[in-house]
C-alpha cells in the first residue's frame, strides 16, 4: 500500500461492491422553512468507500451528511444506514448513531472533561464497556492520532489541530463502521490542517467507510474513491477525483473549481 | 589604594547625598496614588476617614463600653430600668442573655431545648459534609435521609423516652433551617426538571413548565403563603388536614423552584449547540447527554446566580411570620413583646441579623471557592 502511495499519490480502493451499501439516500428532500436545502438527493456509498463532498457554501453538503445520523431530519425520501432505515423510531436511531462517528468543524469536545474522559464516556455508557477497557482503547486511539501525552489535559489546553485529532479519536473509540467529517479542517489555522489531514489519510488506509465534506482538494485526490459535487441542494456531478477535477462536465463545477484553485 | 578611592568619593562634589526616590510600591505609595492624588481626593478621603472613625467609635461605645450585659431579677421579673436609663447610648445585651433561648427555639418546651439545639448542629454538620467534595458521591443520599429522619424524630419526639412536641410549638432557628433546607433540597431538582421541560420538544410538557414558572413567578410569595395557609384547606375534603408548616414548606418549595428554574434555563441556553450535537452523535441517550454533558457545564456557569437565589430564599423563609409560623425572625419579634423587654428591638434584630449573616456569608464564600475549583478547565 505504501508503494501505491508513493508511485501514484493515492492508494488502492477498499470498496466492497458486492456487499449492500453502507449508506443509501433515495430521493431525499429537506426544507428549512421555505428554503429547499436538499433536492432529490440520491447517493449510495459502498462499505469501505471514501467519498468527498465538495461544493460552494450553502450548497447543502453539511445538511446532507448531518441527515445521515439525524442531527437534521429529512422530510421526504429514504435514508438507510448500515441496513437500518432512519425513522422516528428512537431505537433504530440509537443503533445508527452507535455505528456512525462524526467529526465537526468546531471540534465540539466536552470542555469540562479531560481528553481521556472525552474518549471513554460514550464507550462506557453507550457500549457498556468496562472503564479500564475503555481507557485502554482510548489510549490506543490517542496514540494513533499521536497525542497520548495529552490524555490528562482539558480540551482548552490543546491547540485546534490537537483538539480535532482528539475529536477523531473520540469518534473512533465507539468503533464505528462509518465516519462522517463535516469540514474538519475549516476552523483550523493553516499550519494545523496538515496534521489533521494526515490523521484522516491514516484512517482512510484502514478501510473505514468515510464521507467527508471538505475543500481540501489534495486530500480528495489522495484518498477519495469518489468526489460528489453539490450546488444549491443538488448533487450536480460525481465521479473519480482525477476525472472530475480535470474534466468537469458542468459550468457550475468549472466555476467552483476555478474559485477553489484561485483561493489556494 | 582603597584610601585613595574613598577620599576621592567624598571629595567629589557631585556625590552629595540625594533624597530617596519616591516610593512606587508599598502602603504609602498606594495611599498616595489612590487616596491623596488630588485636593478633591484628599478632602474626600479625610471626610470619609472622619465619618468612619466617628461611626466606629460610636458603635464600640454602644455595643461594648456603655452596654449592659445583665440585669438584676426581682422574682421572675427582670429589672430593666438600668437599660432604660441609658436612653439608647448603650446596648442592652441583657435582653439577648435573657431571651436568646426563646429567639433560637421559640415556644419549644424549655427543658427540651437540647433537642432543637442538636437539630441545628445536625443541620450545620449536614451542610459541612455536603460541601466537602470528597463526600460528593452516592454516599450523600443515605447521609441526608438518615440525618433528616433523625431531625424529624428529635423535633417531634414521642419515642425513645422523648416527650411528644406538636408542630405548633416548634420555632426559631430550627424552623428557618427546616424551611430553607427542605425547600431548596426539593426546589433545586424540581427547577432542573422544569428548566429541561421548558426546552422540551414535547408541547404538553413545555406548556406545563411555562405555565408553572409564569404563574408562580407572577405572584408574591406572601400571597402564595396565604393561599397555602387559608385557601388550600378549603379545597380539602372534610376531616383531612395537612399541617401548616408542611403547607408553607410546599409553597416555599414551589416558589423557589420557579425562580431557580429560570436560572438553570439561562445556563442551558449559554451552551453552544455543538455540545448537544456531539453528545447525540456519540449515541448518548437524552438523560446521559443531560447528566454528563449539559447539566455539569450549565450549572457551573450559573453558580453565582444560583447562590444568589439560595441566599435570597434563606432569608425569604422569614415571610412565614405572616401565617403565624415562628421562624427565627418571628421568634425574635415575639421575644420583645414582654413588657419588661419592650423597646429593645435593635439588640434583638442585631442578634438575629448576625445569625442570618453567618449562614449567608458562609454560602457566599463557599460558592466563590466552588466556582474557582469547578471552572478550572476554562483556564489555560
Amino acid at each position: 500500500m505504501g508503494d501505491t502511495l508513493e508511485t501514484e499519490g493515492r492508494f488502492a480502493s477498499a470498496v466492497r461492491a458486492d456487499a449492500p451499501p453502507a449508506i443509501l439516500l433515495q430521493d431525499v428532500n429537506k426544507w428549512f422553512g421555505a428554503l429547499h436545502v436538499l433536492r432529490d438527493i440520491n447517493l449510495s456509498v459502498a462499505t469501505g468507500e471514501r467519498v468527498v463532498v465538495c461544493g460552494p457554501s450553502g450548497s447543502g453538503k453539511s445538511t446532507m451528511i448531518r441527515c445521515i445520523n439525524r442531527l437534521e431530519q429529512h422530510q421526504q425520501g429514504k435514508i438507510i444506514v448500515d441496513g437500518i432505515e432512519l425513522s422516528d423510531d428512537l431505537r433504530s436511531l440509537d443503533a445508527i448513531r452507535r455505528e456512525v462517528g462524526m467529526v465537526f468543524q468546531s471540534f465540539n469536545l466536552f470542555p469540562h472533561l479531560t481528553i481521556l474522559e472525552n474518549c471513554t464516556l460514550a464507550p462506557i455508557w453507550v457500549r457498556r464497556m468496562p472503564k479500564k477497557e475503555a481507557e485502554e482503547l482510548a489510549m490506543e486511539y490517542l496514540e494513533r492520532v499521536r497525542i497520548p501525552e495529552q490524555a490528562k489535559k482539558y480540551p482548552g489546553q490543546l491547540s485546534g489541530g490537537q483538539q480535532q485529532r482528539v475529536a477523531i479519536a473520540r469518534a473512533l473509540c465507539m468503533k464505528p463502521k462509518i465516519m462522517l467529517f463535516d469540514e474538519p479542517t475549516s476552523a483550523l489555522d493553516p499550519e494545523m490542517i496538515k496534521e489533521v489531514l494526515d490523521t484522516m489519510v491514516m484512517l482512510a488506509e484502514t478501510g473505514m467507510t468515510m464521507i467527508c465534506v471538505t475543500h481540501e482538494m489534495g486530500f480528495a485526490r489522495q484518498v477519495a474513491d469518489r468526489v460528489v459535487f453539490m450546488d444549491r441542494g443538488e448533487i450536480v456531478e460525481s465521479g473519480e477525483p482525477e476525472a472530475l477535477f480535470s474534466n468537469p462536465k458542468t459550468d457550475r463545477l468549472r466555476l467552483f473549481l476555478s474559485q477553489i484553485l484561485r483561493g489556494h | 589604594m582603597s584610601d585613595v578611592t574613598l577620599n576621592a568619593a567624598t571629595a567629589n562634589p557631585e556625590a552629595a547625598p540625594r533624597t530617596a526616590p519616591v516610593a512606587t510600591t508599598g502602603a504609602l505609595a498606594w495611599a498616595r496614588t489612590n487616596l491623596f492624588s488630588s485636593w478633591l481626593n484628599t478632602a474626600l478621603t479625610l471626610v470619609m476617614a472622619y465619618l468612619l472613625v466617628r461611626w466606629t467609635i460610636g458603635f464600640i461605645d454602644w455595643a461594648f463600653i456603655n452596654a449592659i450585659w445583665s440585669v438584676p431579677m426581682q422574682g421572675n421579673v427582670p429589672q430593666t430600668q438600668v437599660c432604660r436609663d441609658l436612653e439608647g447610648s448603650g446596648a442592652c445585651w441583657a435582653v439577648i442573655g435573657e431571651k436568646h433561648r426563646f429567639i433560637l427555639f421559640g415556644t419549644y418546651p424549655y427543658e427540651e431545648h437540647w433537642r432543637p439545639l442538636l437539630v441545628c448542629a445536625l443541620f450545620i454538620g449536614l451542610y459541612v459534609v455536603s460541601a466537602m467534595r470528597r463526600f460528593w458521591s452516592w454516599v450523600l443520599i443515605p447521609i441526608w435521609i438518615v440525618t433528616l429522619t433523625v431531625i424529624g424524630v428529635l423535633m417531634w419526639g414521642g419515642i425513645l423516652g422523648m416527650t411528644y412536641v406538636p408542630q405548633e410549638r416548634w420555632g426559631g432557628l430550627p424552623i428557618t433551617l427546616i424551611l430553607s433546607t427542605f425547600g431548596l433540597a426539593f426546589a433545586f431538582p424540581l427547577a432542573i426538571l422544569v428548566a429541561l421541560g421548558r426546552r422540551s420538544n414535547l408541547p404538553a410538557i413545555k406548556t406545563l413548565c411555562v405555565l408553572y414558572v409564569e404563574l408562580i413567578r407572577g405572584v408574591p410569595l406572601i400571597s402564595l403563603l396565604f393561599m397555602a395557609s387559608v385557601m388550600f384547606p378549603l379545597f380539602l375534603p372534610e376531616g383531612m388536614n395537612i399541617d401548616k408548616l408542611l403547607r408553607a414548606q410546599i409553597a416555599i418549595t414551589l416558589f423557589a423552584g420557579a425562580y431557580l428554574a429560570e436560572v438553570v434555563r439561562a445556563g442551558l441556553q449559554t451552551l453552544p449547540r455543538g455540545q448537544y450535537e456531539a453528545a447525540e452523535a456519540l449515541g448518548l441517550s437524552y438523560w446521559q447527554k443531560t447528566g454528563f454533558i449539559i447539566l455539569p457545564q450549565a450549572l457551573r456557569l450559573v453558580i453565582p446566580p444560583l447562590v444568589n437565589t439560595f441566599i435570597g430564599f434563606f432569608k425569604d423563609t422569614s415571610l412565614v411570620l405572616i401565617i403565624g409560623i415562628f421562624d427565627l425572625l418571628t421568634a425574635g419579634k415575639t421575644a420583645i413583646v414582654e413588657p419588661a423587654w419592650q423597646g429593645f428591638g435593635i439588640e434583638v434584630y442585631v442578634f438575629v441579623g448576625a445569625i442570618y449573616l453567618v449562614f449567608c456569608f458562609a454560602m457566599s464564600k463557599y460558592s466563590q471557592g466552588l466556582e474557582r475549583d469547578l471552572n478550572q478547565h476554562r483556564r489555560r
